[in-house]
């Protein structure tokens, strides 16, 4: 199921220069504001809550998620590479899978690593807050590499729409709309993350159960699909 | 032996039909496929190589289903014509990758790059690579496995002709080997110099089918139309018409010029020149009107 060859080959695509930038960018801009905040306003349990939720759960993870789950398939799709990995006898769910891992592994190094050292910087993981945030972070970096890597072998445009999805879906309507809320990913990640908190810093529209189960279904059928997708992926010519 | 079947295979993108019911066997040595810009070799060679389901018909290696079968890629060797490959790799990352992803190592590797000679520039990132160079890593990655069947699309494009001898030379030995390969072109010599047997398509329909001198004689019989402009256009209009090398000529007033179809290509281009020396005519253009290769292909297909 996992092919260690098509995992260097991603994660060297996948961390090359530029791409290794933007994910890095970040990140570093989530340390930075964390330091100013805490210089600031000192250790607050709500403002770290507020920030973590915010900033790092809210905008940060998805964003780190389309670039890893999109970037581990669609440039090779797109640019047409992808046909070294399609004429070799390895079977399309063994390629999707081991992309798969590389994103996730990628998505929680750039994003719940992150926003660990954030939650230590602005109040020290008081009320397990930074260990909250960080599961939350690790548990929505599956799904949303599951999601995204399916993105990127569907569509050409891959990137634009996740980068829908995450600002205006998980951001904006969540925030206004209660209905969009079940149906986030953030949204069941904070479940998890409240069950770790305990306490009322932290809180989930969407109760565990549900969470869990629509966590589970999201990353396996996501990942299903983009290996049926990618069984009969057309590569046309230039004609 | 290795023989890919295509079989009453059609492929339309929406309402444009690509190729068009074609059938054809190519068996074992090296076949040229060729055919104009845009006549479906490009989406006919995807679908010999599994990457494209045909719309209607079947492709089969020995028997074997193409499209949807992994397996069938232990037999199977690509060069693609598009040029992405792993930029940031050396060529020699880039060919040990190729043989991993076949479950062999770094030792098939080497031996297909010393096959395509490319030891020598092996640990350069694949950026830096020229054209032809490029092209040969390819074939290094499609030779890993030591497949039976190659298929290469347009694989001389870009190439300077010392590199396309090499590639030639590379071609010529894997046929009598006993492969089969298969490439595309769209240029008449090329597949002249290299290919045992043609397959011609063209405007996505099989047009002809043969060894090349039956296809080359097609091709050289067929009328050709020049168009002379000299220093006296009628005397040299009357002094040619009156070898059987010429079967027309129209004097174009508004273009100063003669149009002549030649039937006997040899004898007219040895006659024209003779003939306007003894007659003291100096020749100002001559120029072939028809030698585009549409021209040549639909005449073949007429043929």
């Amino acid at each position: 199921m996992y092919d260690p060859t098509v995992a260097r080959l991603t994660y060297r695509a996948l961390l090359g220069r530029r791409r290794a930038l933007i994910l890095g960018a970040l990140p570093l801009l989530l340390i930075v504001i964390s330091v100013i905040v805490r210089a600031l306003v000192g250790a607050d349990d709500q403002t770290a809550s507020d920030l973590l939720g915010g900033l790092a759960l809210a905008t940060m993870v998805p964003i780190i998620g389309v670039i890893a789950g999109t970037g581990a398939i669609g440039p090779e799709i797109d640019d047409g590479s992808v046909v070294y990995l399609l004429s070799k006898p390895i079977k399309r769910p063994t390629i999707i899978f081991t992309k798969l891992i590389v994103a996730i592994a990628v998505t929680m190094v750039f994003s719940a690593l992150p926003t660990f050292i954030a939650g230590l910087i602005l109040n020290g993981n008081g009320q397990q807050i930074a260990v909250a945030y960080t599961v939350a972070a690790l548990v929505s970096s599956i799904a949303y590499a599951a999601l995204f890597l399916l993105l990127g072998t569907v569509s050409r445009h891959a990137v634009v729409f996740g980068l829908v999805y995450a600002l205006v879906w998980e951001a904006l309507f969540g925030s206004l709309v209660a209905g969009a809320r079940t149906l986030s990913v953030q949204q069941w990640s904070l479940a998890v993350a409240h069950k770790v908190a305990g306490g009322d810093l932290v809180t989930s529209d969407v109760g565990l159960p549900t969470a869990t189960v629509l966590l589970v279904v999201v990353t396996v059928l996501a990942t299903w699909y983009a290996g049926q997708k990618l069984r009969s992926l057309t590569l046309a010519g230039e004609e | 032996m290795t023989t890919l079947q295509i079989d009453h295979v059609s492929r339309w993108f929406g309402n444009v039909v690509a190729v068009n019911d074609i059938t054809m066997t190519i068996g074992p040595g090296v076949t040229g496929l060729l055919g104009p810009n845009g006549a479906g070799k490009s989406t006919l060679i995807n679908m010999m190589g599994g990457f494209l389901a045909p719309s209607t018909g079947t492709v089969t290696l020995d028997g074997q289903q193409v499209w949807r079968n992994e397996e069938i890629y232990r037999h199977i060797g690509v060069v693609p014509e598009r040029e992405a490959m792993y930029d940031f790799l050396t060529g020699r990352e880039f060919v040990v990758a190729n043989a991993e992803l076949h479950g062999l190592g770094a030792k098939a590797a080497q031996k297909a790059l010393a096959t395509v000679e490319m030891e020598y520039a092996q640990d350069r990132k694949i950026s830096t690579y020229s054209k032809g160079m490029r092209q040969r890593v390819k074939m290094a990655s499609a030779l890993v496995h030591d497949p039976s069947l190659l298929l290469l699309d347009e694989p001389f494009n870009g190439m300077d002709p010392r590199q396309r001898m090499q590639l030639m030379d590379l071609l010529r030995r894997m046929g009598d080997e006993g492969r089969t390969v298969l490439f595309s072109s769209h240029i008449l010599e090329e597949v002249e110099q290299l290919a045992w047997h043609i397959e011609v398509v063209v405007a996505g329909r099989h047009a002809a089918s043969g060894d090349f001198r039956r296809i080359r004689r097609l091709m050289t019989d067929r009328p050709h139309r020049y168009l002379v402009r000299s220093s006296d256009d009628r005397a040299l209009a009357a002094a040619l018409i009156a070898d059987p090398s010429t079967s027309g000529i129209e004097v174009d007033l508004a273009e100063g010029a003669l149009h002549v179809q030649a039937v006997d290509f040899g004898r007219f281009t040895a006659l024209l020149p003779r003939v306007a020396r003894d007659h003291g005519i100096r020749l100002l253009t001559v120029s072939p009107s028809d030698e585009s290769l549409e021209s040549v292909f639909s005449y073949l297909v007429a043929a």
